[in-house]
């Protein structure tokens, strides 16, 4: 039985105190996690511990078998404390500030020397492993938040106004790469289909760069819009935006451009018959006719 | 032998793609509708690929070469109600198939065949309330 098994089974709770009172000298966050929260941490991680060196010749090399539970725990306890706002580093010394407390205690049990320090080097190695899986873990969890975020992002997007009667409207906002011009596009073609209107504008207001890729990507949505009977109208293209692609030598082709918005829509209600009138002053019309 | 069927409609021909493309079957449906054009005087050709849920660059190809003969006896092609996946896949094999008309559906392209059979001087005699019907109607 090694010295560190006995250590943890005969005074575990003197052991327990002291490591929170390292934990808080070192300067842990108490402003991110209760102090009921962190007691309850280290013992359970105290308790797994010792489940798992129990019976072992050596508390170096131990088969991941016996650390399965803890490394479970670690990866919990990293989890939570990632999204509580902890670093990194603080979460790592969780761990790392166990040292003192028990090495102090194996100083006390172990007498002869060159025990002492294979005992002390088999501790130091198992801690750090169990650290980085702290890091390994936190890492994890931020990874985790980032790809959830970048779906939520995906889908809120990416909306298919209707504007009119036949006019469907796709306000564009952000960056635009594969994945998403993917999903732009069969949204805009699916809702196409299923409102039968016959005009769609594609407002790119929001897109703050235009790149050969990009345009490649407007291109194609306009080329398979016309395929199934839809015409394509590309708005809210600011000057730089203009500069940008003629710079890049894309040929737009046919697609019809348009500088904002209200000026899409007024081609759009040309096509498709409609025209507005401004009731006002008697006789007067303000409003753009734009009848057939 | 398998094959498309054909259907006259006044001067123009409407052809409904219900079963899955294969070359022979295109083969077939290129050979009996330059035959009809011809044996018809059909102003017109109307296309209908909205069950069609695959194609390959064979099949785009094929609606290419369509359009080309039918413009070539004096007809214009409409294909109508294309899928949004065909019509991305189309896109993705590089085939923008910019000789067709097409439209969202079969009422659409029957006005689109109207006019521009209209537009190019062959309007239809005692037809002309017809070819006007798709512009007014719709006044706000």
């Amino acid at each position: 039985m090694t010295a560190i098994a006995k250590i943890l089974e005969k005074h575990q709770p003197e052991l327990l105190q002291d490591w929170l009172k390292e934990q808080k000298s070192s300067g842990i966050r108490l402003d991110l996690i209760r102090e009921t929260d962190l007691q309850e941490q280290s013992r359970r991680f105290l308790s797994l511990l010792q489940h798992a060196v129990a019976g072992a010749e050596s508390v170096e090399n131990l088969p991941q078998s016996r650390l399965a539970d803890l490394k479970g725990y670690l990866f919990e306890v990293a989890r939570t404390r990632a999204i509580q706002g902890f670093s990194p580093s603080e979460v790592a010394m969780f761990i790392f500030s166990v040292k003192r407390p028990l090495f102090q205690r194996l100083r006390n049990e172990v007498k002869d020397q060159d025990s002492l320090f294979n005992e002390m080097w088999g501790a130091t190695k198992l801690l750090d492993g169990l650290g980085l899986i702290t890091t390994e873990a936190y890492q994890k969890a931020r990874e985790e938040v980032i790809s959830r975020q970048q779906e939520e992002l995906l889908e809120l997007s990416t909306p298919v106004v209707k504007l009119w009667e036949g006019v469907l409207a796709l306000p564009m906002i952000g960056t635009l790469d594969s994945n998403r011009t993917q999903v732009v596009m069969e949204s805009l073609l699916q809702r196409i289909v299923e409102t039968g209107s016959e005009i769609a504008i594609i407002d790119i207001t929001g897109v703050p760069t235009v790149d050969t890729l990009t345009a490649q990507y407007l291109i194609k949505t306009v080329t398979a819009a016309r395929l199934m009977g839809a015409d394509c109208i590309i708005s809210g293209i600011r000057p730089q935006i203009a500069q940008t692609i003629v710079h890049l030598g894309v040929a737009l082709g046919d697609v019809i451009t348009k500088a904002t918005l209200a000026d899409a829509f007024i081609i759009a209600l040309q096509r498709t018959g409609f025209s507005i009138h401004r009731k006002h002053k008697q006789g007067q019309n303000f409003g753009m006719n734009t009848g057939a | 032998m398998e094959r498309i069927p054909i259907l006259r409609m006044g001067r123009y021909l409407l052809v409904t793609i219900q079963v899955d493309m294969h070359d022979r079957l295109a083969m077939a449906l290129q050979d009996d509708l330059t035959s009809r054009i011809v044996e018809w005087e059909s102003k017109g050709v109307l296309i209908d690929i909205s069950s069609l849920e695959v194609v390959d660059s064979f099949i785009g190809r094929m609606l290419g070469n369509i359009a080309s003969m039918s413009r070539i006896l004096d007809a214009e092609t409409v294909v109508v109600g294309m899928q949004p996946a065909v019509a991305i896949t189309l896109v993705e094999l590089g085939m923008s198939l910019t000789g067709i008309r097409t439209a969202l559906n079969v009422e659409r392209g029957m006005e689109l065949l109207r006019k521009s059979v209209a537009a190019h001087g062959f309007a239809e005699i005692g037809q002309e309330g017809e070819q006007e019907g798709g512009d007014d109607g719709h006044q706000a």
